[in-house]
Order: structure tokens, then C-alpha cells, then sequence
């Protein structure tokens, strides 16, 4: 695209120009629309965050009052014995070990599935790709059932272990894996003895990187934003991840008003790590996406 | 390996589903019905699943004076919000907790799918039962005298919150009657305010002024269910609030919101005919208007009368399936008799008792300084006897109340009326109750 204004010709230079900023406008004011839209809610989240109980009612929604944050934020705290940092503790088990240990395992399952020929290898992806279609939310009471079973609802592993599956990783660790790690190079690595399990972690995870980043992203953010799978399954509130916790405090509004107040705090810093996780790896993720779609 | 598991899981839980759907009748847990009988050896352990604020506290309190009989309480969203429906779950693979915090609307519901220990069996409860305000024993029996699938925990019975200051500038006398209200509404609306704030989406409220008229919604003679959303008295009632909304005397922003709450905060609602519990809804939603609000009496329909309705409330029930139904049954009514549970429920969570001796507690006696001092809790006291006997609730009010308020919330803005939105969830409550082969006259 970079190398098409050399070509044209003058007399189509001109019109091609105020098309081109035409266009551009355009664009520009779709992606401002957008953003707005989309950054309006996080705006008025963290002007309601700031406010006091009684400003909230009776000031702009959209403008700040009188700065009450900090206060906010420690009245939060220190509600019902720090129930709301236990929760956040929750969500970051649930999250980091499952998008973790759920990004090695689609990764390596994507890999064998790219990498090895067996028989039934096209049946597993095909199932696996069907797997993507089945919503988790369907998911949920049927889980819940087979616990049961076992009697292992109201635990942590009955949030922690559905949610290692991801069979969305699974698919872009295959297309990432047969298009980024070539099979020469897997060749020379056994040709030089090393074992397939040594070159897939010292080799083949180092190539896949980018993908695997990207699969770490969307399964981290799935798994913060998961909230029927632990109401189905959780009645102890110390096992609560935080986004159930919020929405518990949100149902008793009516009955005690002041949660109003920090389920909007709440809100605020039960987003962040999802923010500080985008930022940080956000680099990695773009040259991921590109990777996938130039080859 | 985890498109494996997957597959399995499909699987599995599909067999599982099926087979938990094809019996609905196997009781979970395997207990016989009728026996309510005290364990005897060793101590028990009972679960309690409520979402009562601070209900940690008052189980705490029980805990240490009971060794023998220990409590374990859990938490979580509000009935409606997702414990129900873990209730059901939970009854389906027998792991359902002792006890369970359920509101009024919500018994008949677990009622039909017997999931409910019936416990007038416990001579306990039985014996209990004059303690309580005798409608509210109506809530948990469910239409057969003998029965009580539950110990009433709170009540809501209503009254009129109204601006003192407000009606007294204007020369507005309190209204008494659902007429005098009316007329009130008028010169509320000519002095700049609207007289109250018409609950577009809960139905709820609507539910209690209709309960006060003398309207039931429905009737279960043991053998089938009668439905009567429409009848004589509840159509007078919408017929009467329709008209305020068609003559814009009310306004009508969304319940338990901010623009609910500024509303009264910025004195464009002046009255609310509201339960016990909205005294507190007042005080923390509308600050600035401290010691300007009063209760009265709700406006009657004809002079003289003293009916009140009730909004709200909810039972402390025990599950089929629970294996010490005797301990249960007597945390239930220690939690909901006894003084000093009642006092804790009424400080932490601002129930309000359904024993006769609750309205009678140290804590309701003080005047609230919000309501200038007033002794409110006296009128609430009142209301509470006068709350009309045999109203019922239907066994799927989840769906009856969605689809009346997707009418109110139409009726509100202009398409059809009040009468227009109870007749369709007549027909869609009848419709519902025969899809779940609930037996309808």
C-alpha cells in the first residue's frame, strides 16, 4: 500500500487525494464515534467512583464533585473485614493460574495437532473446533451436576479446572503453529538429538510466542469476566471471585443503599488488571495478530 | 487432551441432564417426609444459605450459645439475582443446604417442585405458630391450614411516607383516602412535583396496593391453581393509578436507581407508598430531605377503613433432603422468635419481625431522628395487623412478574394500560403454569 502513490499518474493524483482524505475523515470520525461509546461508561465509572454517597445522587453524573477516591477506596476495603481484597485475591488464583497453565496446554495441544500426523488428528480438531461454538454459560449447570457428583462443588478446583479448557487457544496455537515453526527446523532438531518434548519448549513455545501471548490475553480476560460458572457453583462468598462478589453486593441494594456506592469503586479496581495486563502485553499482541495474518 | 475432556464433558453432562430432568420426583437425599425427630447423638453441623446483610453476626450469635447445633452460613446474590435458581440446582443433585433464606413469592415456586420439608411436622413449629402475626402464616402454608413450608422471617407492611414540610407550605391536607390522594396528586403537580414515583418495572409494589384492596392473584385448593391477576379489585386499583399516569400527576423514572433516588432527593417526589424497609431506602437515597419526611397511614378506599398492604418479606425454609429437619426447624425459630435474633436482623439488614411480640422490640420503640423524631415504627406496628388474610402467591412469580412489568414499563410510556399489561400476564402466567404441567383451573 506504502508503494501505490509513486505509481499513479498525475491527473489521477489529484481527485485520488480528496478521496483518500475524504475517506480518512471518515474513518476518523467512525474511530472517534467508537471511542466515545466506548469510553464513556469507564469515564463515568471512575467520576462515580470518586464521589461521596450523597454527590453521587444530586451532581453531574459526568463531572467530578468534591474527590472522595481514596475514601471510597478505603471504606471498600475495609467493608465486612476486607471481603472485597479477598475476592480480588480470588479472581487473580482463578485467573493467572488458569490462563497460565490453560496457555501451555492449548499450546501444546494446538501444536501436536499442527505438528504430528496420527490418525483421528482432523476428528480432534473438528471437535475441538465445535467446542469454540458450545457457550460456556451452557456449560455451567451441566458442570455443575457432574461435580456434584464427586462432591466437589462450593471448592476452589470447581472454578479452577473448567476453566483451563479453552478451545479457542487450541485453533490458534494449530494456525499459529503450522504457519510460524517450519518443519525444516524441526527436522534439524532432531537430526541434532534433541527430543520433542526439548524442542517444544527450547524451540517451537519461543516461536509461538507472539500466539501464545495472545492466547494468555483472551483466556485471561474470559476467565476475569467468568461469572455463571462460580455463581452456579460457589455459595461460600470466601471462594467468590470478584466479579460475583460485586454483583452479590449489587442484588442487596435496595436493602443496604451504601453498597451502591462500593460496587461502583469496586468496578473501578476490578478492571484495572485487566487494563494493566492489555498495556503491558499489548505490544506482543499486535505483532501476533499480524503474524497470523500475513502468513 | 482438553478437546478431549471437552467431548467427554458434552457427554457426560448431557446424559446427566437427561436423566436429571426425567425424575422430578425422586425427593433428593433419600429422608422419609413426616419425621422430624431430634438427632440425639453428637453434635450436627447445619448449612444456611441467606443473603441477609451481616446474617454472619446473628448465626454467630447462635453458634455460641448451641455447641451441639452449629450453623454454617453462606452467602450470595439475592433470591431473584441467582440463589433460587442454585436452589433448584442444588435440590436436582441433592446437595441443597439445611436451610435457605426464601421469600414469600418465591415458596409456592419450590412448593410445586417439593423441594420444601414440610414443617408442621416438627411439634415445635406447631407450636410456634401463634407467636406470629397470623397473615404472615398464610405466606408459608401455602393454602393448607396444616402445612408450613417455612418459619416467616420479615415483613413489609406499607404506609405513606410523605414530605411534611413540603404538604404543610402548600396547604395540602395528608391525604386519608385513596380519593384524597388523588386530589392531593393534583396540587402536588401544580405546586411543581409529582405526588410519587409509579414503580414502572416492579411489580412488587403494585402487588401490595392491590393486596390492600382485598385483590388475590391466586388460589390453590390442593388440587389445582387458580390465577385471577384481573380480578374486581386489582382492576380497580390499576384503573386508579392508570389514570394519575395518564393525567401525568405521577412520575415514573426506573425503581433503584440513581434518577429514583435524586428524584426524592430533590423534592420532585413528595410522597411513597412504601413497606417498613423503604424508611431506610429514604434516609440513604435522599440525604438532603433529613427531618422533613413523616409516615402516615396508607390512604384507605373508602373512609374508615384500615387495610394495609405488605411488600416484601421473606421465610427461613428447610430443604427436603435435609437430614437433621428437627435442628433446622429450631435455628429457624430461634432466628425468627427469639428477641435477641430479631433485634440483630432489625440492626444489621432493617428487617422487620413477623412475630407479634417483634413489633414490640426496644430497637422499634425510639422515634428516628430522619423522620423528625417520629415514632414510625408505631404505625409500622399497625399496618402490620391490618395487612388483609389468604393472599397467595403463584408458583412461577418470576415469570408473572417479567412479563407484568414489560407491560407496565409499556403502559407508562403511552402503549396499552395498566388493566391491558395484568390481562396478558393472566394469560401468560396460565400459559406458563400449564407448560411446567402445573395442574390450572
Amino acid at each position: 500500500m506504502t508503494a501505490a502513490p509513486a505509481t499513479i499518474t498525475p491527473a489521477e493524483h489529484r481527485p485520488r487525494r480528496q478521496d483518500g482524505r475524504i475517506s480518512r475523515l471518515t474513518a476518523m470520525l467512525v474511530m472517534g464515534v467508537c471511542t466515545v461509546y466506548f469510553l464513556t461508561p469507564l469515564w463515568w465509572l471512575f467520576v462515580g467512583a470518586t464521589k461521596s454517597r450523597d454527590q453521587f445522587t444530586d451532581t453531574h453524573s459526568l463531572w467530578f464533585a468534591d474527590f472522595h477516591l481514596l475514601d471510597n477506596v478505603g471504606e471498600l476495603l475495609a467493608y465486612r473485614d476486607g471481603v472485597f481484597l479477598r475476592w480480588t485475591l480470588n479472581s487473580v488464583a482463578y485467573t493467572a493460574g488458569a490462563a497460565l497453565l490453560g496457555t501451555v496446554l492449548a499450546a501444546m495441544c494446538g501444536y501436536a495437532l499442527a505438528k504430528y500426523r496420527f490418525p483421528g488428528r482432523e476428528l480432534i480438531f473438528n471437535v475441538v473446533l465445535s467446542g469454540v461454538l458450545v457457550p460456556a454459560t451452557a456449560l455451567a449447570l451441566p458442570l455443575f451436576l457432574i461435580f456434584s457428583k464427586v462432591e466437589a462443588t462450593n471448592t476452589f478446583w470447581a472454578v479452577f479446572l473448567p476453566s483451563l479448557v479453552n478451545p479457542f487457544g487450541v485453533y490458534l496455537a494449530r494456525v499459529y503453529a503450522s504457519a510460524g515453526v517450519p518443519d525444516g527446523l524441526l527436522e534439524a532438531a532432531r537430526i541434532d538429538g534433541s527430543g520433542e518434548i526439548r524442542t517444544f519448549l527450547t524451540i517451537s513455545a519461543r516461536l509461538m510466542s507472539p500466539a501464545l501471548v495472545t492466547i494468555f490475553l483472551f483466556h485471561f480476560v474470559a476467565v476475569w469476566n467468568n461469572f455463571l460458572l462460580p455463581l452456579v457453583m460457589l455459595s461460600d462468598e470466601r471462594l467468590f471471585p470478584v466479579t460475583l462478589g460485586l454483583y452479590s453486593w449489587n442484588t442487596q441494594i435496595a436493602q443496604v443503599p451504601e453498597l451502591r456506592g462500593m460496587v461502583i469503586v469496586g468496578s473501578l479496581i476490578s478492571i484495572a488488571p485487566l487494563a494493566v495486563a492489555f498495556l503491558l502485553l499489548q505490544r506482543f499482541w499486535r505483532t501476533g495478530i499480524s503474524t497470523g495474518a500475513v502468513k | 487432551m482438553s478437546a478431549l475432556l471437552r467431548t467427554i464433558g458434552v457427554l457426560l453432562t448431557s446424559a446427566v441432564a437427561v436423566t436429571a430432568c426425567s425424575s422430578p420426583d425422586a425427593a433428593p437425599g433419600g429422608t422419609t417426609a413426616s419425621a422430624c425427630a431430634p438427632a440425639g447423638d453428637g453434635p450436627v453441623t447445619l448449612t444456611f444459605t441467606s443473603w441477609i446483610p451481616g446474617i454472619e453476626q446473628v448465626v454467630q450469635a447462635w453458634n455460641a450459645k448451641n455447641p451441639d447445633i452449629q450453623v454454617k452460613v453462606q452467602t450470595g446474590p439475592n433470591g431473584n439475582g441467582g440463589t433460587y435458581q442454585n436452589f433448584f440446582n442444588q435440590l436436582k443433585a441433592g446437595n441443597a443446604p439445611d436451610l435457605g433464606q426464601i421469600e414469600y413469592d418465591a415458596l409456592p415456586g419450590f412448593r410445586v417442585q417439593d423441594g420444601l420439608f414440610d414443617l408442621a411436622a416438627c411439634d415445635i413449629v406447631a407450636q410456634a405458630k401463634d407467636q406470629f402475626v397470623p397473615w404472615t402464616w398464610d405466606q408459608v402454608s401455602l393454602g393448607d391450614p396444616k402445612a408450613a413450608y417455612g418459619v416467616p422471617q420479615d415483613t413489609g407492611p406499607m404506609a405513606l411516607f410523605y414530605r411534611a414540610d413540603l404538604f404543610e407550605k402548600n396547604g395540602i391536607a395528608v391525604p386519608a383516602t385513596w380519593q384524597e390522594y388523588a386530589a392531593a396528586a393534583e396540587k402536588v403537580k401544580a405546586a411543581g412535583g409529582y405526588i410519587t414515583n409509579f414503580s414502572q418495572s416492579d411489580v412488587n409494589q403494585f402487588a401490595g396496593l392491590a393486596w390492600q384492596a382485598g385483590g388475590r392473584w391466586f388460589g390453590n385448593d390442593g388440587q389445582k391453581w387458580t390465577v385471577s391477576l384481573t380480578d374486581d379489585k386489582t382492576t380497580k386499583v390499576a384503573q386508579y393509578w392508570q389514570d394519575l399516569i395518564d393525567r401525568k400527576l405521577v412520575s415514573s423514572v426506573p425503581p433503584w436507581t440513581a434518577e429514583w433516588d435524586n428524584a426524592y432527593n430533590t423534592d420532585q417526589a413528595w410522597t411513597w407508598v412504601s413497606a417498613v424497609w423503604g424508611a431506610n431506602s429514604i434516609a440513604s437515597g435522599a440525604p438532603k430531605t433529613a427531618g422533613k419526611w413523616r409516615v402516615a397511614p396508607m390512604p384507605q378506599w373508602a373512609a374508615g377503613e384500615t387495610a394495609a398492604g405488605n411488600w416484601g418479606g421473606s421465610s427461613t425454609a428447610v430443604f427436603k433432603g435435609s437430614k437433621h429437619p428437627y435442628e433446622a426447624a429450631k435455628f429457624a425459630l430461634w432466628l425468627n422468635t427469639s428477641e435477641e435474633a430479631l433485634t440483630l436482623l432489625n440492626q444489621k439488614a432493617n428487617l422487620y419481625p413477623a412475630t407479634k411480640a417483634g413489633a414490640n422490640l426496644p430497637a422499634l420503640a425510639d422515634g428516628v431522628a430522619f423522620y423528625g423524631d417520629q415514632k414510625i415504627y408505631e404505625i409500622f406496628a399497625k399496618a402490620s395487623t391490618q395487612v388483609p388474610a389468604g393472599f397467595t402467591w403463584g408458583p412461577a412469580m418470576t415469570a408473572t412478574y417479567a412479563n407484568a412489568s414489560d407491560g407496565f414499563k409499556a403502559a407508562v410510556s403511552g402503549k396499552g394500560t395498566l388493566v391491558d399489561a395484568l390481562t396478558g400476564a393472566q394469560t401468560f402466567t396460565v400459559q406458563t403454569l400449564k407448560n411446567q404441567a402445573i395442574p390450572v383451573a
